[in-house]
């Protein structure tokens, strides 16, 4: 039986080069996974990117932005902290820009990773993986201070990151949807939820913004002391209705959901983000819940989390030493 | 009777404890309760001013104390207080 057509724009867009077809990802419905009849969930496939992250956004947004104030110029070293799709992201623009990358990213994550930033010609310093994205932090601001040629888009800092869903991203889902009563996404630098939260709220005060974040595993919660913790600057916590925290077992079981269930197949972030949808759309009478599907699956191919039952990842270790966010 | 569960970074103020049971109305006595019985751990879960911490994290269950009513978050009898850096990603 031929399904109905869809009302959309037969394809994604026509464009001059890949950097300006970022964006313009789909909103997919998830019927399996509602809990009620009146309540529908969507997954904005931010997956779709061209480096399959939702950080295509936010590295294009930061690198236009510094080349309109003249920030940075032709030849211009970039040095980025990242935890994988950051960096990914800068390194396809900054390649076909012509501006040389440098990431310092925990040296746990998985192989792709680094597979993928040395295949877009960036350079990579380890940070200890221990101490996750804030190791990873805390040594590109020492590199760049004691280097001043390098120049650091910051996404943690940089206003240019939740504008990127200001003006994308959330714009995007108000052209889909008539009504957002609960918008849910991870909180990682802070940017889609910030970006996103004050453009939805804007249209209608009475969205609901939640954001899923990682439970850590202990063998990665390696800081010396509490004071190197690290919150972003971007973040406003006002901005937030909700603030959950999920666990690695339940992200990875919530993964491995959407791939049976949905046929998804997502990062392990986007299981976590999937589960707080799922809980804030069983907590509503109706409505439409959005959820961001930040990146696909390829990257933590390697970890086996689609491949092995749960038990299995729990016995090796790997619930407790990867790093999915 | 809540648990509080200690993160790694914390426990060698709790004795190597990574769980500890307390009683409290609300999440700022459970805090104060823990700090009494490991006065290491007060100057790291508060503030001069005696609020939390800048780079602490509290979560009554699975939920962020802050986006609740931050100390003030009333506890019932059987609740897990979770205590975490914050960490970021990215």
């Amino acid at each position: 039986m031929i399904e109905p057509r869809l009302d959309n724009r037969p394809c994604g867009g026509k464009y001059g080069d890949i950097v300006q077809a970022i964006g313009h990802t789909p909103l997919v419905e998830l019927k399996r996974l509602s809990p009620r009849p009146g309540v529908r969930i969507y997954a904005k496939l931010e997956s779709h990117n061209p480096t399959g992250s939702v950080k295509d956004r936010v590295a294009r947004a930061m690198i236009e932005d510094a080349e309109a104030t003249g920030a940075i110029g032709p030849g211009q070293t970039i040095l980025e902290p990242t935890s994988g799709n950051t960096g990914i992201s800068l390194a396809m623009i900054c390649s076909r820009k012509g501006y040389p990358l440098k990431v310092v990213m925990p040296d746990n994550v998985t192989e792709e990773r680094t597979q993928l930033l040395r295949m877009y010609g960036a350079e990579i310093v380890d940070s200890p993986g221990e101490q996750g994205s804030n190791g990873a932090v805390a040594m590109a601001l020492d590199m760049a201070e004691a280097d001043s040629a390098y120049y650091m888009p910051y996404q943690y800092g940089n206003p240019a990151n939740p504008l990127a869903h200001y003006n994308g991203t959330a714009i995007e889902i108000l052209d889909e949807l008539d009504e957002v009563t609960a918008f849910v996404a991870g909180l990682g630098t802070g940017g889609t939820l910030m970006g996103n939260g004050r453009r939805l709220k804007e249209e209608d005060p009475d969205t609901m913004i939640v954001a899923a974040e990682p439970l850590q595993g202990e063998l990665v919660q390696g800081l010396r002391s509490l004071d190197d913790g690290f919150i972003p600057p971007i973040i406003d916590l006002s901005l937030l209705d909700r603030k959950i925290f999920v666990s690695n077992r339940d992200s990875v079981v919530w993964t491995k959901r959407l791939l049976e269930e949905e046929g998804l197949f997502v990062g392990v972030s986007s299981g976590a983000i999937a589960s707080i949808a799922v809980r804030v759309a069983s907590e509503i009478e109706d409505g439409n819940v959005v959820f961001i599907v930040c990146d696909d699956g390829w990257k933590y191919l390697s970890s086996g989390v689609y491949s092995k039952p749960i038990e299995q990842l729990e016995a090796e270790g790997v619930l407790e030493t990867a790093s999915f966010w | 009777m809540s648990v509080i569960r200690i993160p790694p970074v914390l426990r060698a103020a709790t004795g190597g404890e990574k769980e500890v049971a307390a009683e409290g109305q609300n999440v700022r006595e459970l805090l104060e309760r823990l700090a009494a019985e490991h006065p290491a751990t007060q100057s790291q879960l508060f503030a001069e001013d005696g609020e939390l911490n800048r780079y602490v994290n509290v979560y009554l269950n699975d939920e962020d104390v802050r986006v609740l009513d931050g100390l003030e978050t009333p506890v019932g009898g059987r609740d897990t207080l979770v205590i975490l850096p914050a960490m970021a990603g990215g």
